[in-house]
């Protein structure tokens, strides 16, 4: 399925960003027009989804995504978040989001302080989200985590969970980072932020096409937005 | 004018590096070692004359930068 409707997704890159070049490929794969913009720009006005990348954004100087959530560019993302445009943070990016507070909780370093770089399998929690409403809860996707620090913490509150980490027999694992979520959405379901990279997995080439169906809902949902 | 901040892990937040570090120890023969917490130690210099008012300005770069809430305490004091 793709979208041929020139749908403007506008892919955020901090100074440390590393992964913006997969998603843009990613996306204009799948049809959409996907423009990488600079953090310091401060007009997203035309963007009708907006993807904060992975990455290491200002080398997680202080925190993971703790200056990167003060970039200039923040503004309109805090703008379009409100409005209801479909946003995506993907690792470094859900780092970006929990830090600003457009999603809730915070990321502490994986339980073994190992950086983490493999397949992992997810399921399906919740279609209720930009991220997820094309998929089926129960849904089991093999998707590359690649991270040190992306164990996600609630710290009181309780999120839209998602996506879950599971075990090869479905069952939620938290043995992977130390936390059972790998990926949250704020209560309008708009804003959604994941570890794992579904870029990565968008194609059979690259040994798994599951995150295509992530990808998918995100434009889907950016093509329901009335304009 | 300086200050030094000390940024603590709330209570209750999972501390990887402490959990790690505490095996480690125990490792290496340190058996009645029962707990690490990692913290970070911040020092902010000022250009300030109202110490009262500065202090309250470092507070505010705590809330609003170098700790973050949710899974972080800290506290300020003059040095």
């Amino acid at each position: 399925m793709t979208h041929d409707s020139g749908l403007k997704v506008a892919v955020v890159v901090f100074p440390g960003s590393n992964c913006e070049h997969d998603v843009a490929h990613a996306l204009r794969a799948m049809g959409a027009d996907a423009e990488l913009v600079f953090h310091r720009e401060t007009d997203l006005s035309g963007a009708d989804g907006i993807v904060l990348p992975g990455g290491f954004a200002h080398g997680d100087y202080l925190r993971t995504g703790a200056i990167a959530r003060f970039s200039p560019i923040m503004a309109e993302v805090e703008r379009h978040a409100a409005l209801g445009t479909p946003i995506i943070g993907i690792c470094n990016g859900f780092q970006v989001l929990t830090e600003a507070g457009l999603l809730p909780g915070a990321m502490v370093a994986n339980s073994d302080l190992r950086f983490i770089c493999r397949f992992v399998p997810v399921r399906v929690e919740s279609t209720d989200s930009v991220l997820t409403r094309n998929a089926e809860v129960g849904q089991i996707l093999r998707i590359p985590l690649n991270s040190f620090e992306g164990n996600f913490v609630s710290g009181g509150s309780e999120p839209q969970v998602v996506l879950r980490y599971v075990d090869r027999h479905g069952e939620p694992d938290a043995t992977i980072n130390g936390s059972r979520i790998a990926g949250i959405a704020n209560p309008a379901g708009n804003v959604a932020g994941l570890m794992p990279h579904p870029e990565r997995a968008s194609d059979a080439m690259l040994g798994s096409a599951d995150g295509r169906i992530l990808l998918e809902s995100f434009l889907t949902s950016m093509a329901a937005v009335p304009a | 004018m300086r200050f030094r901040v000390q940024i603590t892990r709330r209570d209750g937040i999972a501390d990887p590096e402490g959990t790690v570090t505490t095996h480690a120890l125990q490792e290496l023969g340190f058996k009645e070692v029962t707990g690490v917490a990692f913290g970070r130690d911040i020092t902010v210099e000022v250009d300030a004359t109202d110490e009262q008012e500065a202090s309250a300005r470092v507070v505010e770069m705590c809330d609003r930068l170098l700790a973050n809430p949710v899974i972080e305490d800290y506290t300020v004091e003059r040095i």
